[in-house]
């Protein structure tokens, strides 16, 4: 830890375009195995970004390293233009403290694959959770706003619910509703309708559409439906082996891939189909 | 062949419920000691202090191997050599605290253990502290999954509160015991001593069965 060099990376990104997401040389090893290497993506603010890409490419572990969720072996990430895991200490970058983890997660939110609700707490509380007890909101403002998202997402109806009397498509819901509570400038998908039932994948990947047409959030989506992503994203990034062997717009990739590999994972996708 | 005296059963009676109400104060203030400090030495194992969690879990581990009336000598009787005078009841509660505190550390770390990792993830999406994570994520759903070890070790540490009569506690065993020695017949407290255990930990146990079932519905877990 103590020996890496970050002394070629800014200490903040400036400038009129700063993307809202940035990874620098970003890498992941668990052991002898590189899951990310020196991966550079940025999104732009507003932008919905795509991953695709076989298992094991290091989709999840994108999404979850912006979470913080896992530790950066090298590079640095920026988010808003300011050093996710690292901050500026004496003119150059060191590991980010508690406090500034805390002040840069508060910028992201995210979706799971599993929903990882609370199943203590009823769908009103899931959402009331983090504006009360991590943004210090008074309970009946949390509660005005967690009620409104839960009526965007349609579960206003299931609000004091637990989680254990929710379809998955509904509990998913709730957890978007949860995620966006706290307001955050990015939102993570990973995989968020790989766990549901087909006929119910439409009510989350509705109200996805409906965040991209109506807000502008800053979105990176994993995901295995790729009509969807076709739909709805700005950019697709095509990963193979820790690093993006092709990306662009969606008719690009999609119409007309120009690497093998992309080629290849798009006819073994649409086979599968 | 038995020499059962009625007479004698309702004479002594009185001064052993009178005792009961010892048994059962050692019982609970043992177990309040024991449920909270359980927790303690639980949680000081999950810290990323490695010092920490290592003299934590050998004390656990110590405690748990060696028997509950010699750590209650020990405090008792070994203690002022230390400097540490106590009363019988002061030493008493201390060493079967501690005691019950490694059984339930154990309960607990199963508990704390069997929440699934991504409710912490889910946590530190939300930005929640560690604190919090634990009070209002991770410890409500460990504790379902605790209460069976937890409601056993109630009446464990009440069923061990005899042990304290070594030390001079007057609870039940040690007041039967007295009227043994002082009208030279044993059966008659013996036996009443060992139907009002049995009379307190049969509902005990099924009060603790209900309770479990009222929780997890409390917490909507079921
Ligand atoms: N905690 C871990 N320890 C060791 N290896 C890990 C760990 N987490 C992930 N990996 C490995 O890292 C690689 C990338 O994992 P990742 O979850 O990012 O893949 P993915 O692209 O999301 O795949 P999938 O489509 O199957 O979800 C995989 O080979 C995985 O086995
Ligand atoms: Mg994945």
């Amino acid at each position: 830890m103590t020996d890496e060099d970050l002394s070629g990376f800014p200490l903040a990104l400036e400038g009129p375009d700063v993307p809202m997401v940035s990874f620098r040389k970003v890498s992941k090893r668990y052991g002898e195995l590189v899951v990310l290497d020196a991966l550079d993506l940025d999104v732009a603010e507003g932008e919905m970004v795509t991953i695709i890409g076989p298992s094991g490419s290091g989709k999840t572990t994108v999404l979850r390293m912006l979470m913080t969720l896992e530790t950066i072996n090298d590079g640095v990430i920026y988010v808003d233009g300011k050093p996710l895991t690292h901050m500026p200490q004496n003119g150059r970058l060191v590991r980010a403290n508690a406090r500034h983890l805390r002040e840069m997660r508060s910028n992201i939110g995210m979706c799971f694959q599993h929903f990882n609700l609370f199943p203590h707490m009823t769908a009103l509380e899931n959402c009331m959770e983090g504006p009360v007890h991590v943004l210090g909101m008074p309970k009946k403002d949390a509660r005005e706003r967690a009620e409104e998202l839960l009526e965007m997402v349609g579960m206003a109806d299931k609000r004091d619910q637990h989680p254990s009397r929710l379809s998955g498509g509904q509990q998913q819901r709730v957890a978007i509703a949860r995620a966006l509570a706290m307001r955050p400038k990015v939102m993570l998908f990973d995989e968020v309708t790989s766990a549901l039932d087909p006929e119910v994948i439409g009510e989350v990947t509705n109200v996805i559409r409906q965040l991209v047409a109506r807000h502008n959030l800053t979105m990176l989506m994993v995901t295995h439906q790729m009509g969807f992503a076709k739909d709805i994203s700005d950019r697709i990034c095509f990963f193979f082996g820790g690093r993006i062997e092709e990306q662009g717009t969606p008719d690009e990739l999609f119409g007309n891939p120009q690497k093998e590999r992309t080629q290849q994972f798009l006819s073994a996708v649409k086979e599968a189909a | 062949m038995f020499d059962w005296r009625w007479d004698f059963t309702f004479e002594i009676l009185p001064r052993l419920i009178m005792a009961t109400g010892n048994t059962l104060l050692a019982a609970v203030l043992g177990y309040g000691i024991a449920v909270v400090l359980g927790l303690v030495f639980a949680l000081a194992q999950r810290t990323p202090y490695r010092a920490l969690t290592f003299v934590v879990r050998e004390a656990v581990e110590f405690i748990r191997s060696t028997p509950l009336v010699l750590q209650i000598f020990f405090v008792f009787y070994v203690g002022p050599q230390f400097g540490l005078r106590l009363s019988p009841w002061t030493a008493g509660m201390i060493a079967i605290g501690l005691h019950y505190a490694s059984y339930l550390s154990e309960v607990y770390r199963g508990g704390l253990d069997s929440v699934p990792k991504g409710q912490w993830e889910a946590a530190t999406s939300l930005n929640l502290s560690t604190r919090r994570t634990y009070f209002r994520v991770v410890i409500p759903q460990a504790l379902p999954p605790s209460l069976a070890g937890m409601g056993n070790y109630l009446v464990g540490i009440f069923k061990d509160t005899p042990m304290l009569s070594v030390i001079g506690v007057a609870e039940l065993m040690h007041t039967a015991t007295a009227i043994g020695s002082e009208t030279y017949r044993y059966l008659e407290p013996y036996t009443l001593v060992g139907l009002i255990f049995l009379a307190i930990s049969l509902p005990t146990a099924a009060g603790i069965r209900v309770f479990e079932r009222w929780v997890r519905r409390k917490l909507g877990l079921s």
